[in-house]
């Protein structure tokens, strides 16, 4: 029993975790058509911005995840301004571009930091026991704030404006240019909520792992696998996707020997086999321009 | 004695107005005698080594071109086909004795095979789906080498396996030789017929369709020779690092393949290979600022994309020569009639 809500507990967190970047990730891929590899790097920036302002500024913690999320979505509007808008014609380029942002982001964090594995303290300490198994106060308060995130993002995309600019403009970016929607300006307000996503998902995801440059790499692999799974630019695909994946990897973790090894393994099968029978991933559709 | 005298003659001929003519064929010309005869002005085994390396990532390189920039397929994953070849040749040797000559080509064989299985799944895909799923491959591969460490050495990975050459310089020859060979017969492939309907596949798949192409075949059949490269160029690395470990299927290496390619420019297989050539021994002499070279690297990459997005070395092609616009051949930028039909170029 208590090995089932340990796979449920874990696979809710993870889940959850893959769903806000990957919702981040094909928000900006709808709307711009830009593959973002550098997205979970950000998410990495916020981390160390949280760590920097918990342990050296000796900053509140509620306040220096407010912090690292506005300094993270700066960093990130700014970037795509500099170096994604110009070549955005140029598919590849921009790929090749992002990656270099990634690895960019990764080296200047080592260079601050070392490549040494850092932690910080959680928001709330202590745990509570339900049937046997621990429960962090810390993992319930990512849980929560991930699906409190998670609705008012889709309160925004639903019910207002600029929620509709860009919906329309995933579907269609030339007939929503025609309806007097400014692409480019759509663009970059897309970059920052994408980019204020993934620094989120840092935030609150920053007490439950350990920091280190390369921390980007795993979530990267994972989110984008969520993403293809689901569909790409379907934000209830990247959803469903994600906690599919996340159970994937509880169920494989706890009930297969050497699972830690074989967990990303395992829901990149996962993956494979739904893209056999869907090509399209389970809530995709294919643009028109792309036939 | 006539016969020779004619071939020489012929020869002289083809390098006076056809080599020569061209600056970008001189370039070629120069590198080519410039690989072949670069142990003859240095002994310094640091400098070998660099330019071993470069040279099995040059046909790595040239070989993701081959794929994801001919055919269309972007390719994410293609540290796989190197992985395979590695841990294939480093097993064929190890277990079944089998020298380099012969493991390597079987590990690359073994590369292809892996191409087929990717390939038939990945068929269906396009475009970005492609490229995320096949980041995927690598990954559950590398998830397997941990999981069984008795089979493929987990973290270590494998080593013991026997030198590619007795000594260092040639190691070199042996690498350079099949680099350049290799390379011309992708550069080869491209120009021929195959190589048209690759290039058609990926500007419109569904007209070659339905000019009665059987594209799939086709675009397996890029899945597979682009395996085979790669896999000797993993099979090459693994008998000259005399090791085949985990770094070989890292997505860091799969990432580093389409950095290379996308700076030298797509669609070339010169590009690659050029592109190869300048930033790995530039990221090797950059070992005097040890902690920023990586960003450095990335910063160059970034700032040469942002005025080069088709490629560094397509632009300087553009920049140093011109197209007829009638006949449609390649003139240096200097002239100004074309050399074959005197039309006025612009």
């Amino acid at each position: 029993m208590s090995l089932v809500l340990d796979i449920i507990i874990s696979g809710l967190i993870s889940g959850s975790i893959l769903a806000l970047l990957a919702i981040g990730f094909s928000l900006i891929f709808g709307v711009a058509r830009i593959v973002n590899i550098a997205h979970t790097a950000f998410y990495m920036v916020a981390a160390y911005c949280i760590y920097v302002a918990t342990t050296y500024l000796g900053l509140n913690a509620f306040v220096a995840m407010v912090i690292a999320v506005v300094l993270t979505t700066l960093l990130g509007m700014i970037s795509y301004k500099l170096f994604i808008n110009a070549i955005r014609e140029h598919e590849a380029a921009v790929l090749i571009a992002t990656i270099a942002l990634g690895m960019i982001f990764q080296e200047i964090m080592s260079l601050f930091f070392t490549g040494s594995f850092l932690s910080v303290p959680a928001l709330i300490e202590g745990y509570f026991i339900i049937l046997g198994v621990k429960v962090f106060y810390q993992q319930l308060l990512t849980l929560c704030a991930g699906l409190l995130v998670m609705a008012v993002l889709m309160a925004f995309l639903f019910k207002t404006k600029l929620g509709l600019a860009i919906r329309s403009t995933a579907q269609d970016r030339e007939v929503a240019n025609l309806m007097g929607i400014n692409e480019a300006r759509l663009a970059m307000v897309t970059m920052g909520i994408s980019v204020g996503l993934a620094a989120f998902t840092g935030a609150i995801v920053v007490p439950l792992t350990i920091l280190e440059p390369q921390m980007w790499m795993p979530p990267l692999i994972m989110m984008m696998a969520v993403v293809v799974l689901g569909g790409l630019g379907s934000l209830k695909g990247s959803f469903v996707g994600a906690y599919i994946l996340g159970f994937a990897e509880a169920l494989v973790v706890f009930l297969a020997p050497m699972g830690a090894y074989l967990k990303g393994s395992v829901a990149l099968c996962v993956m494979i086999l739904v893209l056999l029978i869907r090509p399209e991933g389970l809530f995709g559709v294919y643009f028109e321009e792309e036939r | 004695m006539k016969l020779i005298l004619f071939y020489l003659r012929k020869l002289f001929t083809i390098i006076k107005n056809e080599v020569l003519v061209l600056p970008s064929r001189v370039a070629v010309a120069l590198f080519f005698f410039f690989m072949l005869l670069m142990p003859v002005f240095t002994n310094d085994i640091y400098i070998l080594r660099i330019f071993t390396l470069a040279s099995i990532f040059a046909i790595f390189a040239a070989s993701w071109d081959l794929l994801s920039g001919y055919t269309g397929q972007m390719n994410f994953g293609h540290a796989l086909f190197f992985g395979v070849g590695a841990y294939g040749a480093a097993l064929f040797n190890l277990h079944a004795q089998i020298p380099p000559w012969g493991s390597i080509p079987l590990g690359a064989l073994v590369a292809v095979l892996a191409g087929l299985i990717i390939g038939i799944p990945s068929l269906r895909l396009k475009g970005t789906y492609l490229a995320l799923t096949t980041l995927a491959f690598p990954i559950i591969l590398l998830g397997l080498v941990f999981a069984f460490p008795s089979f493929t050495g987990g973290e270590l990975g494998i080593s013991g396996i026997a030198k590619l050459a007795p000594t260092r310089v040639a190691d070199y020859y042996v690498v350079v030789v099949l680099m350049l060979g290799l390379c011309t017969i992708m550069w080869k492939i491209t120009d021929s017929n195959t190589g048209i309907i690759f290039h058609a596949i990926r500007e419109d798949e569904i007209a070659v369709r339905s000019s009665g192409v059987n594209t799939t075949r086709y675009k397996l059949l890029a899945f597979c020779l682009s395996g085979f490269f790669a896999g000797i160029a993993g099979g090459l690395y693994a008998h000259f690092m005399r090791i085949a470990g985990p770094s070989t299927l890292e997505v860091s290496l799969s990432f580093q393949v389409v950095i290379w390619a996308v700076f030298g420019g797509v669609v070339t297989i010169y590009g690659p290979v050029a592109a190869v050539f300048l930033l790995y021994p530039l990221l090797e002499f950059m070992h005097f600022a040890q902690d920023y070279r990586i960003l450095l690297f990335a910063v160059i990459v970034l700032l040469t994309l942002l005025y080069m997005p088709d490629g560094l070395f397509r632009w300087l092609r553009e920049k140093i020569e011109t197209e007829c616009p009638r006949c449609k051949v390649r003139n240096i930028a200097t002239r100004d009639t074309c050399r074959i039909c005197t039309a006025p170029l612009d």
